[in-house]
């Protein structure tokens, strides 16, 4: 059985680097001897069935476009349902929740499958490091290492019932709701604010999305030397500027 | 002269003076800004009674300037231009508080002033190469530029907009002006285009670059300049436009300057000629010799700069340095190396260095790019040339191009 990773729109969703998650995945499974598929399925055809599903940051008009198509063609509503992944940064994040902002503010429906709501910040965008530390398993978390990663929205989105937060935010903005919170999580549907692209710093969630992916199963171990360097310079980077600003925020 | 013009212009010369002996920089930067603030209409006094052309789009501006500037010679005895980088307004202040003679100007334009040039610099032309992601925690997404030069050129009347044909973007910024030549100015990288920034539609792209939303009116306008092997058609006839520079890229940045030069007047065969007899600008594809290695250095800062030169690197077999830092004029976030399709490296032998050489091998791991690490830039195009007959590809974003042609020695 191939595993079949889809990249979703980057045409559309694909403008801060963040369609480098599938290529990620896709590597990541092939070197541990899974057969594997990634797809970069254009907006302008019908959606592809997969097992992960990606989407990325893009721009204001063609977030707005992207939601529609995807609310028109339905597959990854169906897709989810049947127990597919899916993996959703910064505008894609905002899309697979409930309401999203277009450029001047006015709110549109999202897909709603993560229960979260995003809304136009007053403030400047937020752009720049941020770390999170997860929430842990015995919290209800995923219990990962810090995450890593860089953030640039304008959004400020909030958390409904059904989701959880990824985790605290230790350094940057995140969801910019008031709660320090960063990302949410519901079932087999995870979204972030980071880019980076975030999997490339922080190999234990790819990982973490390939098992759901590819059933729960052990993944065997990879040599991650190159990615733990780029985290810790990263983690180390967002540190010194926190201790530069004259203050870390308080958990 | 008014007394405020005379004392910022004085300051200008003063403080870029003081800036380059206290070795704070180039002195292209700090003159100006306090020319400005004691004057706020100083570039509009320094550049009135001249023929100006601006020069802006998020790759080739650099080069394009040059060509422009060596074309408007062939017309004009004395051109004045911006040739430092510096392409904010300090630095078009600081580019002619010298220039009083001349008798044209070619400004470079960092993309986020284009309207405030458009306003305050008296322009006769300007030419919108193109725009794609660049630099996206510092820059603008490229449909709110495009909006911001479309508003900005509907308030401006009287301005000549040389624009590229091929860029939905460009195309929507420039059809709300009242003179536009369309140029068929090329499209390497499609990727930022998809969306229609009219009224977000979908772009299709079809045969021979033709494109039109699938919901709007907004289609390719049909261009008057074309260029087909070495030979450009044009209202003003046929001219032969033989390009040194290498790369289908900067041939179109030479289709661009050939139209906007003969939109001052110019004549078409003679600006062709200097157009063509440029060799090297601001140090791109210049060859630094030094014993035992000849390196060939160009400049690479986003996902579209990448794509238009991948193709000219992908002709040779040398070794390749690549740099990547993320220091102010490079941008925080180097996501968009994801975006770059590295397989082309696969079989060269790769030395990865700069602030971000971590990103970068993370990235060219994930690439299948087999490469090693040198922590100094010199160290490590010395290491490429030592691994071959000496010759090396150098590649760098903004700061770590500079790098090297600075240290010229």
């Amino acid at each position: 059985m191939t595993l079949r990773i889809v990249a979703v729109y980057p045409d559309l969703l694909g403008t801060y680097g963040d369609t480098g998650n599938a290529e990620i995945l896709g590597r990541r499974a092939s070197w541990r001897g899974i057969d594997v598929d990634v797809l970069h399925a254009s907006s302008a055809d019908p959606l592809p069935r997969g097992d992960l599903y990606c989407l990325g940051g893009g721009e204001d008009g063609p977030q707005v476009l992207a939601a529609q198509r995807l609310k028109d063609d339905g597959t990854l509503r169906s897709a989810l349902e049947e127990g597919a992944v899916v993996f959703a940064v910064c505008a894609g994040f905002q899309i697979v929740g409930n309401s999203f902002p277009d450029a001047q503010g006015t709110l549109h429906n999202g897909l709603g499958l993560l229960d979260v709501a995003t809304r136009k910040g007053t403030g400047s965008r937020c752009v720049g490091e941020v770390v999170v530390e997860f929430d842990a398993l015995e919290h209800g978390g995923l219990g990962l290492p810090l995450l890593t990663g860089f953030e640039n929205h304008a959004g400020l989105t909030t958390l409904g019932p059904s989701a959880r937060r990824l985790g605290q935010v230790r350094h940057g903005t995140g969801n910019g709701g008031g709660d320090s919170s960063e990302g949410a999580f519901q079932d087999r549907i995870l979204g972030t604010y980071l880019h980076g692209p975030v999997l490339a710093r922080n190999p234990a969630l790819a990982d973490l999305l390939l098992t759901w992916a590819t059933g729960g199963g052990e993944l065997q171990e990879l040599d991650d030397s190159r990615e733990i360097a780029l985290r810790e310079e990263r983690l180390l980077s967002a540190t010194r500027a926190t201790n530069r600003e004259g203050f870390a925020r308080k958990p | 002269m008014p007394i405020r013009r005379s004392l910022a212009m004085k300051s200008v010369g003063l403080v870029n003076q003081l800036s380059q002996k206290l070795g704070r920089g180039q002195g292209t930067v700090a003159g100006g800004r306090v020319g400005l603030a004691i004057d706020p209409h100083l570039l509009g006094d320094l550049t009135a009674n001249k023929c100006v052309v601006l020069v802006s789009g998020t790759n080739g501006k650099t080069t394009t300037t040059a060509l422009i500037a060596s074309g408007l010679r062939t017309h004009f005895s004395n051109v004045a231009t911006n040739d430092t980088g510096s392409n904010m307004p300090a630095g078009h202040v600081a580019a002619l508080v010298d220039e009083e003679e001349a008798q044209a100007v070619v400004l470079e334009v960092d993309e986020n002033y284009v309207p405030r040039l458009l306003e305050t610099s008296n322009p006769a032309v300007i030419t919108l190469l193109n725009l794609s992601r660049d630099q996206l925690d510092r820059m603008s997404e490229v449909r709110m530029l495009a909006q911001r030069w479309r508003d900005a050129l509907s308030r401006t009347g009287g301005i000549h907009v040389v624009a590229n044909a091929d860029d939905p973007l460009v195309v929507y910024a420039a059809f709300s002006a009242s003179e536009v030549t369309w140029v068929a100015g090329g499209l390497v990288w499609k990727e930022d285009a998809a969306g229609c920034p009219q009224c977000s539609g979908h772009i299709v792209f079809g045969k021979n670059e033709t494109w039109a939303c699938d919901s709007c009116d907004l289609a390719r306008p049909e261009p008057t300049w074309t260029m087909k092997g070495n030979l450009v058609h044009s209202p003003l006839g046929a001219v032969h436009l033989n390009v040194i520079l290498p790369g289908s890229f900067n041939r179109s940045n030479s289709l661009m300057a050939l139209a906007a030069v003969t939109a001052t007047g110019a004549e078409i065969t003679k600006a062709a000629r200097a157009i063509s007899s440029v060799e090297s600008v601001a140090g791109r594809f210049q060859h630094r010799r030094r014993p035992g290695q000849d390196a060939r250095l160009m400049l690479a800062k986003n996902p579209a700069g990448w794509a238009a030169l991948l193709e000219v690197v992908e002709e040779s077999a040398t070794p390749v340095v690549v740099s990547i830092n993320s220091r102010t004029a490079d941008g925080a976030d180097p996501s968009w190396l994801f975006d770059v399709d590295f397989s082309s490296l696969r079989n060269r032998v790769v030395i990865v260095t700069g602030d971000r050489w971590r990103d970068l091998s993370v990235r060219l791991h994930y690439g299948g790019v087999d490469h090693s690490r040198e922590a100094d830039p010199e160290m490590a195009i010395t290491r490429a040339a030592n691994a071959s007959d000496g010759t090396v590809d150098f590649i760098g974003n903004y700061t770590a191009f500079q790098e090297v042609t600075r240290a010229r020695s």
